[in-house]
């Protein structure tokens, strides 16, 4: 399997040349709940690192996705709104949201990989 | 008699067993089967022309009432209703509290209720009195003495204070520059919603690793991360106390730092009801800020009544505040006249705003006096740590090591996760025990949140009442093994558990036949 990287607020990467393909891990997924609409970026979107790249509503809650880098956005999964259970597959398999042609590739840096991430999960409420 | 036997009727639509008990199904009015039935025998027109130059129509398909079934069917839907003369009502942010039947009584005397917006202001001197006098007493209360009773309930008052920074802000040349608002992310949706309505971007502050208040670090952080002097920074909007029930103690150091750099603090009034009398949010560097008079103020609310979110600011910002406001020239009032104060942002709602909530919450005010208004603040907060302290043994209480609460208690479903029992399912064992949830899933600093609102009104008979069965619930839970019967609560109501996943992903919001 891939190398994925992670942040706090739970998005998970992959990255793939110079492009960073973003989904939610499964513990976002888990804490969101049955999910109701996916608002995709649009194609062709600028983002700075810690800006939305879309939105995932469930039952309970909205919660904002935000990009691990900066970059422009060349591709959203337009499969997911039609089908938010590809979520859970894993970001090869269909499971990502966006993917970020990354401008600055060196803030790949200050994301956690898997072992950081699964310790970091253990301080989570 | 058979259980399932359906006996159809002509005139009352479908009517099954499921009335039993006196509690009655309804079907809309379109599905009642259509009759010779009228409300209102007209005759028909004998020969003459019809003005409207169009032939008459014929049957457009309209649904046939007499006046008796046209009242039944209404009142049998209104007993589905749930409100705070129901029971107890515990929302968090919400403030359900009591609606004194004096705050009634008085809105509607004759002088009040039987009066027109466009009459002379001479004929209506006891209206715009009262009008002003409430302007006072928000002002007096705020330490903000500027105020516009229009905006028609909290969201727009939100809008309306937000405006006015916007307002200040362009007559002074500086809202090309000044194009960000801050808001920790405990607030309410409203606020940065509010923000981005009116053009701003929304910067969020984290709160969460701080205990649920705002820290001067992340306000530093957030204030100066895209200017060293903050002054792309338009103002910040903050709720005090807070969503998590939390008085923010440090908003003056970080107002007195966002005034330096040129910004304004917008307070969201939603939970003024436990500070009222006990510190005036200006002292604390608030700039402008509304009021929900259907919260703290005793209006009627939650589909009882519209709501009145008036919005108080300093002398600074005040000719910046919508039109019209209240007047006195000498002994007489009135409203301000168009054209009569240029600076203004305009006019956001119609008229003076919800005249008859203007009569109530003035009405309330004064039953109670400053001293009472002070106990209102007071019970509010005891009843909350009640409540807080009383449950903190079998729910997760997040900030309860922290100190007190205000005027309302966070408690989450970590505890009850563990045994597969969620906040929603708490919530739904709480309406197959009879009693309305408190609100759930916010705020969204943590999962599974609860925040239980008592409000002041509520006896200690009630409460406690509540913290049994709460009890009950956590021990049911903790003892494991009772995952499936709390996924299929309610079971008692009329309806069971409804499939919310579906009905949002698949809404139908037209009625069809």
């Amino acid at each position: 399997m891939a190398e994925l990287r992670f942040t706090r607020d739970h998005e998970v990467i992959y990255v793939e040349g110079d492009v960073a393909w973003v989904g939610i891990t499964k513990y976002a997924q888990e804490a969101l709940g049955d999910l109701v609409f996916v608002e995709l970026p649009e194609v062709g979107k600028t983002v700075s690192k810690g800006d939305d790249v879309a939105v995932v509503e469930s039952v309970k809650t909205a919660a904002e996705v935000y990009s691990p880098v900066d970059g422009e956005v060349v591709e959203a999964n337009e499969a997911l709104e039609g089908d938010f259970d590809l979520l859970a597959k894993t970001l090869e398999e269909g499971g990502w949201i966006a993917k970020v042609k990354m401008s600055n590739p060196s803030q790949l840096g200050d994301l956690m990989d898997q072992a950081a991430y699964d310790e970091y999960l253990k301080t989570v409420d | 008699m058979s259980a399932e036997k359906t006996i159809e009727f002509k005139d009352e639509g479908k009517m099954t067993d499921d009335n039993r008990g006196l509690h009655y199904e309804e079907n809309l009015l379109w599905e009642k089967e259509r009759s010779d039935t009228s409300g209102v025998d007209m005759p028909k027109p004998a020969g003459a022309p019809l003005r409207t130059g169009h032939e008459a129509r014929g049957d457009i398909g309209l649904p046939q009432v007499s006046e008796p079934q046209a009242l039944r069917h209404f009142v049998r839907m209104s007993t589905w209703n749930y409100s705070i003369d129901h029971g107890f009502f515990p929302l968090g942010s919400c403030t359900m509290k009591h609606n004194p039947r004096l705050n009634e009584k008085l809105a509607r005397l004759p002088g009040f209720a039987a009066i027109h917006p466009l009459q002379p202001a001479s004929t209506v001197q006891g209206a715009l009195g009262v009008m002003y006098e409430l302007q006072n007493w928000l002002g007096e209360l705020t330490g903000l003495k500027s105020v516009c009773i229009t905006p028609a309930a909290g969201a727009q008052g939100e809008l309306a204070g937000i405006m006015t920074i916007r307002r200040k802000h362009e007559l002074s040349g500086e809202s090309a520059k000044r194009r960000i608002i801050l808001t920790p992310d405990s607030s309410h949706g409203t606020n940065p919603a509010t923000a981005a309505m009116c053009g701003y971007e929304v910067r969020n502050i984290p709160t969460k690793e701080t205990g649920g208040i705002l820290s001067l670090e992340a306000f530093k952080e957030a204030l100066y991360k895209t200017d060293e002097n903050g002054e792309d920074v338009a103002g910040m909007m903050v709720t005090n106390p807070n969503t998590c029930g939390l008085f923010e103690s440090g908003v003056k150091d970080m107002a007195d730092l966002l005034h330096a750099a040129g910004g304004y603090f917008y307070m969201d009034g939603a939970n003024f009801n436990a500070i009222v009398g006990k510190v005036r949010p200006a002292d604390f560097g608030v700039d402008v800020m509304h009021i929900n008079l259907h919260k703290t103020f005793s209006t009627p609310h939650g589909g009882g009544g519209p709501g009145s979110g008036p919005i108080c600011c300093t002398e600074e910002l005040a000719p910046y505040l919508p039109k019209p406001l209240v007047v006195k020239d000498g002994d007489a009032y009135r409203l301000e006249e168009d054209g009569e104060r240029e600076t203004t942002l305009g006019t956001l709602k119609g008229f003076q705003g919800q005249f008859g909530m203007h009569v109530r919450a003035l009405t309330y005010m004064l039953s109670h006096g400053k001293d009472g208004l002070r106990q209102v603040s007071e019970d509010a907060v005891l009843n909350a740590n009640y409540i807080l302290r009383s449950l903190e043994g079998h729910y997760h209480a997040p900030f309860a090591a922290n100190g007190h609460c205000m005027h309302e208690a966070l408690l989450t479903d970590k505890r009850q996760k563990e045994k597969g029992v969620s906040t929603l399912d708490i919530a739904k064992m709480l309406v197959e025990r009879g009693f309305h949830p408190m609100t759930v899933y916010f705020p969204l600093v943590l999962p599974g949140t609860m925040l239980i609102e008592p409000t002041e009104t509520e006896s200690k008979d009630s409460i406690d009442r509540f913290i049994t069965v709460m009890k009950e619930i956590a021990e049911e839970v903790e003892a494991g093994d009772v995952e499936e019967k709390y996924h299929s609560m309610p079971i008692a109501t009329p309806r069971r558990r409804l499939d919310e996943v579906k009905a949002a992903r698949n809404p139908i919001l037209r009625w069809k036949n």
